[in-house]
């Protein structure tokens, strides 16, 4: 991957349990010379009714890993949602590749390589385990292999004729993710991929990341889990009522703490 | 020859083979409706009208293109499952985001229409339609006589009922289905085209009814209410089986046909409410019913 993002990556401190030699790889192309490959502009989404998303505008650059972080209900599982096709009613512009995927069912939107973790990890509990890992289409060529996945996530490959719903949370999340690493798709949007795990799974969790960003992979995360992003992402967007009110690159994260903590309410 | 409690051994594997040909039907009718319960979460009161379709349908080819049996078994299922297609393209398709009622009440509608129509056309009498030659006789077995059209019955629905089970629980697209049946959305966000998916199943819903109605001509005469008479206890045996269970409804369908001929031996008086009964057993002690999920 030539195009990994690792000219704002200078002085950024490694993460509990990430590897970061993947930075040593990056190439010499700055991050913000590159056209952004999911672009969101002004992102209008509503739940029957209710008006949920009030224009919610950022940008995602290849290869980079940006959370949107944010209270409970400020709309970051909605924008996901929305970039993904799954909410009928939305409005405002979301481009991947320059294409336009605003009126696109989300297999559609999933086709052109987009691949979605839901918060409640949606695995299927009438398929083992080997069937839900198997499950999601490939999408474009170049997916990881099974043996890969395996490789990532150990458990998973004893656990093959298990019931899927019979996996611990931690399992369960991981066959979340490593199902859609078999498609293909290289922009991932990961809803809460650590919430209501335990910490030694969360760093699992927060390695597997730093590893798929070493490989190319583009990620947008939410996260609620503030000190688990900043050991992970390169920006910060700050969801609040429907709206991206602020964006932290993770170089500035020390001096922001402060109002961080304020947009979260911890 | 020995007697059973009473019984003569003819009289009770006679009402046992009536039973299990009766069950056959059960099963791949009742089959069809757990898959498209499953995935559109439709209860298809058409599935009758479509099985009565079958048995017309077959009983045309032949009347009027002179389209034997065999070739029927297996036209008539593509024609009635296109039709079911296009009922669900036009109609049905537009019931999905509405209560389950709205889909029970079209379907309902859909039946009576079709019903009407070909009663209009042919009257309540019955048409007769002959075995095929190949099939016609029968074996006797010691301690009975099996006609072979029966035997050809049981074992035709058996397999249709495997087939269906295995591609159902043992198959990739099986495996779609069932992730759709679970959670449609999430099964559309990994890129499948589920629409599609639902429309082809509700298609081979209601090819399975087709099917048994072309197996059901020969043996029931063909009239435009055989449907309307058998899908009442249908429905019971999916409520038994447990709505949406593929194995529930194949194993449950069998053994109440079982069930049903064993109480016309031993109880005759109560054989035609003996399904009702357990009916309602089930729903007290299980709701779920007897392999349904309870998620």
């Amino acid at each position: 991957m030539a195009s990994i993002s690792g000219g704002e990556r200078a002085g950024v401190e490694a993460g509990a349990g990430a590897d970061r030699a993947g930075a040593a790889v990056a190439s010499s192309v700055s991050a913000a010379a590159c056209a952004p490959l999911l672009d969101v502009r002004e992102l209008q989404a509503w739940y029957g009714e209710s008006h949920v998303l009030h224009g919610v505008t950022f940008d995602v650059r290849p290869g980079e890993v940006v959370t949107l972080l944010g209270r409970n209900g400020a709309g970051k599982t909605t924008t996901l949602k929305s970039i993904m096709g799954i909410l009928p009613k939305r409005k405002g512009s979301v481009t991947f590749q320059g294409k336009e995927l605003m009126h696109a069912p989300a297999r559609y939107v999933a086709r052109e390589g987009i691949a979605f973790c839901p918060e409640e990890r949606g695995i299927f509990s009438s398929l083992d385990v080997e069937e839900n890992l198997m499950l999601p289409p490939q999408v474009k060529p170049g997916g990881m292999s099974v043996e890969q996945i395996f490789e990532l996530f150990p458990n998973l490959k004893e656990r093959l004729s298990s019931q899927g719903t019979k996996l611990s949370g931690g399992e369960q999340q991981m066959l979340a993710i490593g199902r859609i690493l078999r498609t293909g798709a290289k922009m991932l949007l990961l809803d809460e991929p650590t919430e209501g795990l335990a910490p030694v799974i969360i760093q699992q969790i927060g390695a597997t990341i730093a590893r798929l960003k070493q490989e190319g992979f583009t990620i947008v995360l939410v996260e609620q889990n503030f000190r688990f992003a900043s050991t992970v992402a390169d920006r910060h967007y700050v969801v609040e009522q429907g709206r991206v009110v602020d964006m932290i690159p993770n170089t500035q994260l020390d001096a922001n703490i402060a109002k961080i903590e304020a947009y979260l309410g911890v | 020859m020995f007697e059973l409690l009473g019984i003569p051994p003819q009289a009770l594997f006679g009402q046992l083979l009536l039973g299990l040909i009766n069950g056959s039907f059960y099963a791949i009718l009742s089959l069809g409706l757990a898959v498209i319960f499953g995935l559109l979460n439709i209860i298809n009161f058409a599935h009758g009208a479509q099985y009565m379709l079958g048995a017309f349908v077959a009983w045309m080819l032949l009347n009027y293109l002179g389209v034997g049996y065999w070739w029927a078994l297996i036209l008539v299922p593509l024609a009635v499952g296109a039709f079911g297609i296009v009922l669900e393209r036009a109609m049905i398709s537009r019931l999905y985001h509405l209560d389950h009622l709205y889909g029970l009440l079209l379907t309902f509608g859909l039946a009576l229409i079709i019903q009407g129509l070909l009663r209009n056309q042919y009257g309540i009498s019955g048409l007769p339609y002959s075995i095929p030659p190949q099939l016609s006789g029968g074996q006797n077995l010691g301690f009975m006589f099996l006609p072979n059209y029966r035997g050809w019955v049981v074992v035709a629905s058996l397999f249709v009922c495997i087939a269906t089970w295995f591609v159902i629980e043992k198959t990739r697209l099986g495996a779609y289905l069932r992730a759709a049946t679970e959670n449609p959305t999430l099964v559309g966000a990994f890129g499948i085209n589920v629409p599609r998916m639902i429309t082809l199943t509700y298609g081979f819903g209601v090819a399975l009814a087709a099917f048994a109605g072309v197996l059901a001509a020969p043996i029931y005469s063909v009239n435009p209410n055989m449907g309307a008479d058998l899908i009442i206890v249908v429905f019971a045996v999916v409520v038994i089986g447990g709505m949406g269970s593929i194995l529930g409804s194949i194993v449950t369908g069998f053994s109440l046909g079982l069930v049903e001929g064993l109480t016309k031996v031993f109880y005759p008086e109560a054989s035609s409410v003996v399904i009702f009964v357990i009916m309602a057993i089930v729903l007290l002690v299980k709701p779920a019913g007897l392999f349904g999920r309870t998620a």
